[in-house]
């Protein structure tokens, strides 16, 4: 027994020749395609995002407390000497400034985790996505994608509930009062800074998993069992 | 029996060995597998779980790097690709089906159909065209907008058929493709991959435990601890399926 009987189309075509090499997709294709998995994982998205959404909050009332506290006026019932209070306010900014990295960390980590985790649970996705001729690069980019998304939409959502948060907690001392101790500048500032933190983190935190992910040969993507 | 033509054979693998390295311990999955496999041949690699099969399945796909040895595509050695001409071959001349589907669970059947096309560059309406085409030649023509989910066990396995196909590739790598579906079901999609084998010509690579699979196939490489033990042809084996009564009449 020889071969087949007649060479049939598929197989005239000589197949592996180097320097034919895959190309690599527009953006525009990766951006829908990591829309639509954020979209389809609506839940399991909301839920990765609500872990930066609370770490940017707990940034963002920090932040929030802080600019009122340093406007509202400074109240002096026990008849403290200029010095003792400039060394109160002192204290108090080291204070402030602890809390906000210690909620930068909190958030980093939380973060961190949660990315980790999108990215293990879809080892097969990946496998399965470089079997039908992804690029490790395209892989990566979907990736970032997604953790973009969800990073500048948790952040957004994430400022308004921790700022909000800071603003009414404050409004209990101070009643409509607050408001004057908001310069819109700062509060501005808080923001660009609560947006980029979540942003970067999320998108920082991702980098490495997606990288591992998309370099493993796709046997031991499939392989793998979460 | 050979007639010499350079293209007569369009995978050959060369004293392929797989090492793992385990807990300190080094395992030989494959200890240098020597194979041939003709343009158009039907193929089922049989053997035990941990022969070696699924990982020889991954090196004839280009899914792994053998330790030592080439596997040979169109007489191409695999090694000297790098990783974008790897993804080129994956794409265009090798479609896969695996025991478990491995759907994009968030895509419908038909955008995991056109997956393939897209990563070719296949602009979307073409793709989709061919991708509705291609379902309906699987016969799930009216269930394009499911998602995985949505669809059973072997439909699912339909719509990987359907996908392995996407870019008219040369050679399909089935694994265990029939492992996780039940009897008629699994009846129905060995049916279909002869009929693809034969209308498209393309070369079918399956690793099964599956006598049924057994039966269509060209040829029948048993793998044990790593070796190729034998290689027999169809017609000078005998198979017994009771069952194999109504699945038309390729039963003895």
């Amino acid at each position: 027994m020889t071969g087949p009987e007649q060479a049939p189309p598929a197989s005239d075509r000589l197949i592996g020749q180097a320097g034919q090499r895959q190309v690599h997709l527009p953006l525009r294709k990766a951006f829908g395609i990591a829309l639509k998995g954020i979209q389809v994982r609506f839940w399991r998205s909301m839920i990765t995002a609500a872990g930066v959404l609370l770490g940017i909050a707990f940034l963002a009332a920090t932040l929030g407390q802080s600019i009122i506290e340093s406007h509202q006026p400074v109240l002096n019932e026990q008849g403290l000497s200029q010095a003792q209070l400039m060394v109160q306010k002192q204290e108090a900014q080291v204070r402030q400034v602890w809390l906000v990295s210690m909620s930068l960390i909190v958030s980093a980590v939380g973060i961190t985790n949660s990315m980790l985790m999108s990215v293990t649970e879809r080892f097969k996705e990946i496998g399965t996505m470089k079997c039908l001729g992804a690029l490790d690069s395209f892989i990566v980019r979907l990736f970032l994608l997604e953790a973009g998304f969800l990073g500048v939409l948790a952040s957004f959502f994430g400022f308004t509930l921790g700022f909000s948060g800071s603003i009414i907690a404050k409004m209990f001392e101070h009643g409509w009062n607050v408001w004057r101790y908001l310069p819109p500048g700062e509060v501005l500032r808080g923001f660009v800074w609560s947006m980029t933190a979540g942003t970067l983190l999320t998108v920082l935190a991702t980098i490495f998993p997606a990288y591992k992910a998309a370099q493993l040969p796709p046997a031991a993507a499939l392989r793998s069992e979460i | 029996m050979s007639n010499g033509s350079k293209n007569e054979y369009i995978v050959r693998t060369k004293g392929v060995v797989k090492e793992y390295t385990m807990g300190g311990q080094t395992l030989q999955a494959l200890k240098g597998v020597d194979l041939d496999i003709r343009r158009g041949e039907y193929i089922s690699l049989m053997g035990p779980s941990g022969s070696g099969k699924s990982t020889l399945f991954n090196m004839i796909g280009g899914l792994d790097r053998p330790s030592q040895g080439s596997v040979f595509i169109d007489e191409v050695d695999m090694a000297q690709l790098d990783a974008a001409e790897l993804a080129y071959l994956r794409c265009r001349r090798i479609g896969y089906i695996f025991q478990t589907f491995n759907l994009i669970p968030v895509m419908t059947a038909l955008e995991n159909v056109t997956l393939p096309m897209i990563f070719a560059g296949t602009p979307s309406e073409e793709a989709a065209q061919r991708g509705i085409r291609l379902l309906e030649i699987v016969g799930l023509g009216h269930r394009f907008h499911h998602k995985p989910t949505e669809l059973s066990g072997g439909q699912q396995q339909r719509v990987a058929i359907a996908r392995s196909f996407a870019n008219d590739p040369a050679i399909i790598l089935a694994d265990e493709p029939t492992g996780n579906l039940d009897g008629s079901t699994g009846t129905e999609i060995i049916e279909l991959l002869r009929r693809m084998n034969k209308d498209r010509g393309v070369t079918v690579i399956s690793a099964t435990h599956d006598l049924k699979m057994v039966d269509v196939s060209d040829r029948i490489v048993y793998i044990r601890d790593g070796l190729v033990e034998r290689i027999e042809n169809r017609e000078d084996i005998t198979i017994h399926l009771g069952e194999m009564a109504g699945a038309g009449g390729l039963a003895h």
